[in-house]
């Protein structure tokens, strides 16, 4: 195993007790994870998929939301770094029954656990939890805050597939003032130099999102047009209800990536999405399944970025008091 | 009673212009004399040298949580942090459980002020029933049982044609109905200020405009009606700027902003700090700046601390969970000095006029000035001394504040209430 060497040979060091955002990373220490991540991809290629880097480590995963393919991924990222993980959520728990999370946490903490994997409805729960929890905190989502391990994934993505990141064009396309992907690709874009479009109706861009470094348009064919990725996300079927769009159909006519849309597209345009895919609202089915489509890698990617993720802030030294 | 002699101190009185070195003679609870030298004559001393001598301070906005919540508060620890605070008249707000809507309410809340006894408690009562926006409560039964004004504070009289009717039937009372101005749609799920930070942090935001909507609405129903409006806790600069044209207009509308609104903004949410959560949301540097300039001009009347105090398990909470509030009877003072009067944007007794003689233009009753014959409701402020807030230390239940580990300006070293030295 070749992780340990790999990590040490790069300028920057992890140091951080938690993972909460890509906001309060520096370009060096996102490379750094993509870099360990590089080097565990291989793992999962092997017959036997485990090495013993976190043996005698403890991870939970704390998941206040429900998650499928985010709770999946870091559980086999655990295992495969052969740590022990205990899977808790909120039906059939003391979640459920009015505890609040800081006493949940209290609760874990004397179990002695060294990771927590957390995934909440609420921003700002993990960093609620990081501040007063000895364990690591890696953030697995938190309300429309950020999810860090996504954008990371993303970012792992692009550029095994474009050999860099560096000057592409990247847009982002659709409910951005809910997404918590959104916000952790536009702080990892920007920081590892990429340049960012957000495209969406008015009603789904957050106030001041210019503000952030990113260009913004209404329209998405000059979205499109240019693009070397474009990155959907999920509309949620409440939008609706908030009156953020009249109608998921209005939202396909106008935001929609139908294959005649591509047309306008450079011809080596990487589509990504973070899962779970609406087809036939933010994207046919035949984009979604084409060739320009890399949704299914991001997932395999997000393993390898899980356990780089888990690998380095297991290693870092716990501090009890670190300023997020 | 003993008479008393307050020797030595720098008088500040707006009410009667007086801003210089003066005794005070203080006999059978109020002011019997204000000279630049009173010989003692057996009055008991009190050595005021240096100090600043200023009426008792008022607190139109006080969240006292009793009934309902007497683990955030209760009548008594409030007028302790009072106290603390330098004031001598609170205002009790009437978003309590059951809501001070009916009589046995408001008798019950001024009975414990009265046992207490140490701070006058006055009792803001609802405009409707339980609150709830439907129907108006009895305003005779309530302004006879000694309510000061009416509010739904904590939530807005959002119904038009219901507050129409409210300001008209207030003018029989001659007494303001106070306007927790936010538009419920516009500010609906939201935590903090709609701005840069909310983006960042992925919070929902609550727009300036769902206060200034409604400031702009109630105005045109003051102008229709003739009714006084009093807008509480502003936070906008739209807002300030409506307000400021209605009084052009010679409208009946007054207003109060907090300490928190005046010096601190939405940046101080940081990394979701709770105690930074409050309704209105801090808003920007621009609506800060707009705030103090609309203290300046008197466009805005009165400092208010909506002192609105929660236990320590609710504020450590993610941030949409938390309670809105912040515990400010205790650092409002300290505060405004730091930082209105230290800059020089207010002068000592601007800044005490807006905390004791126009919030009783407001609510009415005694208090809020110096002058002979006045009840002897008095604070005693040492304005050189600082020192630094630590919110485990407040007497309020509420220990929480966004002024933690900040160091302020003027320390309360004396309070007395009908001449008598009550606290700090």
């Amino acid at each position: 195993m070749t992780t340990t060497t790999d990590a040490h040979t790069q300028t920057a060091r992890w140091t951080k007790k938690d993972l909460l955002g890509l906001r309060e990373l520096s370009a060096e220490e996102i490379r750094l994870i993509l870099h360990t991540a590089g080097s565990f991809r291989e793992i999962s290629l092997r017959p036997i998929k485990k090495v013993p880097a976190l043996r005698g480590k403890t991870v939970v995963n704390l998941f206040f939301e429900p998650s499928t393919r985010t709770r999946t991924s870091f559980e086999l990222a655990a295992k495969r770094l052969s740590a022990d993980i205990v899977n808790i959520s909120p039906q059939g728990s003391s979640l459920s029954k009015g505890e609040t999370v800081l006493d949940t946490v209290r609760n874990l903490e004397a179990l002695k656990v060294d990771v927590l994997v957390i995934r909440h409805a609420a921003a700002g729960v993990p960093h609620l939890i990081a501040r007063r929890a000895a364990a690591s905190v890696i953030n697995a989502g938190d309300g429309a805050h950020e999810h860090p391990t996504q954008a990371l994934l993303d970012l792992f993505t692009i550029q095994e597939k474009k050999g860099r990141l560096e000057g592409l064009n990247v847009s982002i396309i659709g409910d951005i003032a809910h997404s918590r992907v959104a916000r952790s690709n536009i702080w990892g874009l920007t920081k590892l130099g990429a340049r960012v479009t957000v495209c969406g109706p008015p009603t789904l861009l957050p106030a001041q999102v210019d503000q952030l470094g990113v260009a913004v348009t209404h329209e998405l064919e000059s979205a499109i047009r240019g693009a070397d990725v474009l990155m959907l996300l999920r509309i949620q079927h409440e939008r609706q209800e908030a009156m953020l769009v009249p109608s998921l159909r209005e939202f396909r006519l106008r935001y929609g990536i139908t294959h005649g849309r591509l047309s306008l597209a450079k011809p080596d345009i990487l589509i990504m999405h973070p899962g779970p895919v609406n087809r036939g609202v933010e994207i046919d089915s035949d984009v979604a399944d084409g060739p320009f489509s890399v949704i299914l890698d991001q997932v395999t990617n997000g393993l390898a970025v899980r356990m780089a993720v888990l690998y380095l802030v297991s290693g870092a030294p716990k501090v009890d008091e670190e300023e997020a | 009673m003993a008479k008393v002699l307050i020797k030595g101190g720098h008088v500040v009185d707006p009410a009667s212009g007086r801003d210089g070195r003066s005794d005070i003679l203080i006999d059978r609870g109020k002011i019997a004399a204000v000279q630049p030298s009173i010989p003692a004559n057996g009055a008991k001393p009190l050595d005021a040298t240096g100090k600043l001598v200023v009426p008792g301070l008022i607190d139109l906005h006080t969240h006292l949580r009793e009934p309902g919540r007497e683990d955030k508060e209760t009548v008594e620890t409030g007028c302790a942090a009072a106290l603390r605070g330098g004031f001598t008249t609170i205002c009790a707000m009437p978003n309590t459980t059951p809501a001070i809507d009916h009589r046995g309410v408001v008798d019950l809340i001024h009975q414990e002020g009265r046992r207490c006894g140490s701070v006058s408690v006055r009792v803001v009562g609802a405009i409707t029933r339980g609150r709830l926006g439907k129907e108006l409560t009895d305003f005779g039964e309530l302004f006879d049982a000694g309510c000061v004004a009416l509010s739904d504070d904590g939530d807005a009289v959002s119904d038009g044609f219901l507050m129409r009717r409210a300001l008209e039937y207030a003018k029989v009372f001659n007494r303001p109905l106070i306007q927790h101005a936010e538009d419920p749609q516009l500010a609906a799920g939201g935590v903090m200020h709609e701005g840069l930070v909310s983006t960042t942090l992925g919070l929902r935001g609550i727009p300036s405009e769902a206060e200034s909507v409604l400031v702009a609405r109630d105005i045109a129903l003051a102008e229709l009606t003739g009714g006084w409006i009093h807008f509480a806790h502003l936070s906008s600069e739209g807002s300030v700027e409506l307000i400021r044209q209605a009084k052009r207009r010679g409208l009946r509308v007054t207003c109060e902003v907090t300490p928190h609104h005046l010096s601190l903004t939405h940046e101080a949410v940081g990394e979701f700090d709770t105690s930074a959560k409050v309704n209105p949301p801090l808003r920007t540097e621009q609506d800060r700046l707009a705030l103090i300039e609309g203290l300046r001009d008197g466009t805005i009347d009165c400092i208010a601390t909506d002192h609105a105090p929660h236990t320590d398990w609710e504020k450590e909470a993610d941030f949409d969970s938390a309670p809105f509030g912040i515990s400010g009877l205790e650092t409002a003072l300290g505060v405004c000095v730091t930082t209105l009067v230290e800059p020089g944007l207010l002068t000592w007794s601007q800044l005490i006029g807006k905390l004791s003689m126009n919030p009783v233009k407001i609510v009415g009753g005694d208090g809020g000035t110096l002058s002979v014959g006045a009840a002897a409701d008095i604070a005693v402020i040492d304005p050189t001394a600082t020192w630094t807030v630590d919110p485990k230390q407040f007497i309020s239940k509420g220990r929480h504040s966004p002024f933690a580990g900040r160091t302020l300006a003027g320390v309360v070293v004396k309070v007395l209430r009908h001449g008598v030295e009550v606290g700090p």
